[in-house]
């Protein structure tokens, strides 16, 4: 194991050379770019001046702010209440990163109020009432296979979730995220995510969606939104992860992507940009990052030998130091970039990326390299213990084995359309 | 209308006091929270502004005060459907009694499938407390069809929508729905141009004008649009994006004219910027399908820039055009390999050291597999560090860079 007492690399005397060049034209971009730059250097420089101590991950204080989240939130959350699923497994998912156990009491509410979120006609909504989304549907399960549990599993109600999988399934492969709603490729990462884990894929199911997947990818290398958009780190991540769970991400042009996503990362600052010639964000720490891992495997599959044995495709350190420096708030909680606020989501994808730059992977190699202090360390959100050593999931490798272990037990169900009734009304659950 | 006015001002104030936070593209799935001392300003000014609520009467003062739903004459035929969180809730929201109050309502809409026009009012109001709320959208239009609800006046309301919350899901697909309905693309290019000389960048902008683009085939002034935004900002990423869009929609780069019109444009922007990131992956973009050392000259152009205009991006085309050469050139290739073999190094351990492992593994690669030695002889122990400095050791063959 690497520890880094050495040096930290944003104080070493070639990091200012690496400040964006502007060639003497100044344009929005640029400017942008350079205010940045300046916050991110006036950053380090404070923390020269005032810390001796390595870099610490501020444990106990996002440790109180997840806690208390996972209960109550201000006001400021009105414009997630379509999204209180999420909120749920940003903030378990947190809290499992941490290794901060979740007390049974609050695991068994955080089921019942799940429970409340899931559709009568399937998937999971967005809060008791709304109509089931494929967002809100991937978080639920997914915090629902943290949480574990025998009565977190039963939730899920596997039939009713495969008819709404097939209710949003485009003729072209592709998905829309709601009955009535938008396509893009966020919505076959969620498909595929819960179909595999809750085991209800069927041969049809994901019918033409690697070819749809694959045409989002564009002439950068990364993928879009939709066919023709710019490349973006969180379309990017969920096209190839889906592609990883359906088996076929050696359709997509791997070295192009590979390009793409190592381009991303900031010479200055560390982390990551989610577009070329756009501001790093502590979110495409994971969105970004997480994709070397996958691309690792994926390359590795395809029986390419000149990979490391240590490392990922980027530079893990520089990323730790700017999540560690540059992204966390002294009250607890992560966020984009100084001077933003913290939130939820950034708490979560700040450190699942710390954690994928901690840990690298393949078979039965583990190799770690933590800046700061030992207990920084982060739990893998990747497992080197078995075949598949990859974070597609964003959940820790363990209960992602504990679940398809579950469900795989149960036969895969046979779709059919059932009318549920309850106090809300199924109308607007259909078009 | 009063309650509308209210808002703004205390959203106003809000972002008098907050820094300036600029919406993530996921913008629905990220928070916004204030510091403490922000939050309980807002706070102090709901409660103010709405006071402690004891009984409706007409306010002669203020005739025009926010009045709650439940306190409303014309809705006392509908009971409030409260949300049901359960016993022992989690990530409860405190939410405003007016969010409670329209909601509420809201949900009693819902339940009884009512389709009229005090529902389509409300809708609005739900909208505005949550403008991510998706099954207000969907409801939202179902009532517009039920009721044949006028649809240029829809326009104008996700018009203004749009404008006050250009980074949400929601507005940007319910307006593609009107624009269908109404079958009218009219309005769209120049709207579009106006949320993106507020943001040029706007991925739902961009997303929106391609889908106008290609539906209603209003390819004629695109490029033309495209190249004032280069002119604006030649490091504006969307708009080459939609510079590959529009060409590959019309005329394509087949067409060796175009091809070289747009290689030419390319090298221009270079010249001018050589830092620019996004022509460089566009030059690249639009050769590699033909492969970048099958176009004539363009390697001693690149090589001649080298002097004057260097940047890791050219570096890095060198590589490229030499791995295109390796792949799609017979005979030996020695030279090229080590030309190629030589900037990877260059790249990994100076000029762009926070790609070092990438830069590692593409000199690696490029040596697995066009090294003219028996690549059986290359090392293969597991334990063998092949990571950063291991360009040209830890193997024994002789193709050394």
């Amino acid at each position: 194991m690497e520890s880094v007492s050495s040096p930290l690399r944003c104080f070493g005397e070639c990091h200012t050379a690496e400040k964006y060049t502007d060639d003497g034209v100044e344009t929005v971009t640029s400017v942008e770019q350079r205010k940045v730059e300046r916050s991110i250097q006036e950053v380090v420089s404070v923390y020269k001046q005032i810390h001796s101590l390595p870099p610490t991950l501020l444990r106990d204080q996002h440790y109180q702010y997840l806690k208390k989240g996972l209960r109550h939130l201000s006001d400021a959350y009105e414009c997630l209440d379509a999204s209180r699923p999420w909120l749920c497994y940003w903030i378990l998912h947190s809290l499992e990163l941490l290794e901060e156990p979740v007390p049974t009491a609050i695991a068994s509410d955080v089921c019942k109020f799940l429970a409340r979120c899931q559709s009568p006609t399937g998937g999971f909504a967005g809060g008791p009432c709304q109509a089931a989304h494929l967002a809100p549907t991937y978080a639920a399960v997914n915090a629902l296979c943290i949480i574990g549990t025998q009565e977190a599993y039963n939730i899920i109600d596997r039939e009713k979730l495969l008819s709404f999988l097939f209710s949003v399934k485009q003729p072209d492969g592709s998905f829309v995220m709601h009955i009535g709603g938008e396509v893009d490729v966020r919505s076959t990462y969620c498909a595929a995510s819960v179909a595999s884990l809750t085991n209800i894929m069927t041969p049809t199911l994901f019918q033409d969606t690697p070819t749809w997947i694959v045409s989002c990818q564009n002439w950068e290398g990364g993928l879009g939104g939709v066919p023709g958009l710019e490349a973006h780190g969180g379309y990017t991540f969920c096209g190839m992860a889906a592609m990883v769970i359906l088996g076929k991400e050696h359709m997509l042009d791997l070295k192009s992507l590979l390009r793409w996503v190592a381009s991303r990362q900031m010479r200055y600052e560390g982390g990551f940009q989610g577009r070329c010639n756009k501001l790093v964000d502590g979110c495409y720490s994971f969105w970004q990052a997480g994709l070397l891992p996958l691309l690792h495997r994926a390359l590795f599959k395809g029986g390419d030998s000149t990979l490391s044995l240590q490392k990922w495709m980027f530079e893990q350190q520089a990323l730790q130091e700017y999540i560690l420096l540059c992204c966390q708030n002294p009250a607890g909680g992560l966020l984009d970039k100084p001077g933003k606020s913290r939130d939820f989501y950034h708490t979560c994808y700040c450190l699942s990326g710390l954690s994928v730059a901690q840990h690298f992977g393949n078979m039965d190699l583990h190799h770690e390299l933590i800046v700061g202090r030992e207990e920084n360390r982060l739990v893998i959100v990747f497992s080197s213990l078995q075949a598949p050593s990859h974070p597609v999931y964003n959940i820790c490798p363990e209960k992602v084995a504990q679940a398809i272990q579950h469900f795989h037990q149960l036969p895969v169900p046979v779709p059919a359309q059932k009318e549920g009734s309850s106090a809300c009304n199924t109308t607007t659950d259909h078009s | 209308m009063s309650a509308t006015t209210q808002r703004s001002d205390v959203a106003n104030k809000a972002a008098l006091v907050q820094p300036a936070t600029e919406r993530p593209a996921y913008d629905r799935m990220s928070g916004i929270e204030e510091t403490s001392h922000v939050s309980s300003e807002l706070q102090d000014e709901r409660r103010s502004e709405e006071g402690v609520e004891e009984e409706p009467e007409i306010d002669y003062e203020n005739p025009f005060r926010y009045m709650f739903y439940r306190d409303r004459k014309e809705w006392a035929d509908l009971e409030p459907v409260p949300q049901d969180d359960g016993p022992n809730p989690v990530v409860k929201i405190a939410y405003s009694d007016k969010f409670t109050d329209v909601y509420d309502y809201f949900r009693a809409l819902l339940k009884n499938d009512e389709k009229s026009d005090r529902a389509f009012t409300l809708t609005a109001e739900a909208i505005e407390l949550n403008a991510a709320n998706y099954t207000v959208w969907h409801y939202r239009r179902v009532l517009l069809q039920a009721l044949e609800k006028d649809l240029r006046e829809e326009m104008r309301y996700i018009t203004a929508i749009i404008e006050d919350q250009p980074k949400n899901y929601q507005v940007w697909h319910h307006r593609r729905m009107v624009v269908e309905w109404l079958n009218d693309p009219s309005e769209e290019l120049e709207f579009i141009a106006e949320i993106l000389s507020q943001d040029a960048k706007n991925y739902h902008a961009w997303q929106h004008r391609q889908w106008v683009l290609k539906e209603y085939k209003l390819w004629d002034s695109e490029l033309e649009y495209v190249e004032q935004l280069l002119e604006e900002d030649v490091r504006n990423n969307s708009a080459w994006n939609q510079r590959h869009y529009v060409i590959s929609h019309t005329t394509g780069y087949s067409d060796p004219s175009i091809l070289n019109r747009e290689v030419q444009y390319s090298l221009k922007q270079i010249k001018k910027a050589p830092h620019n990131e996004s022509v460089w992956n566009y030059l690249k973009g639009i050769l590699q399908d033909r492969g970048l050392s099958s176009h004539p000259g363009l390697l001693e152009q690149i090589l001649e820039l080298k002097e004057t205009h260097c940047s890791p991006y050219l570096l890095g085309f060198l590589v490229d055009i030499y791995e295109d050469s390796l792949e799609n050139t017979s005979g030996d290739q020695v030279e090229v390999l080590s030309k190629a073999l030589e900037l990877c190094e260059l790249l990994a351990q100076e000029k762009d050291t926070i790609r070092r492992e990438y830069w590692s593994y593409v000199g690696r690669s490029l040596q697995m597999k066009y090294c003219s030695d028996d690549p059986s002889t290359t090392s293969s122990a597991p334990e063998t560090d092949r990571g950063s400095a291991s360009v040209s050791v830890h193997q024994e063959t002789t193709c050394n860079s």
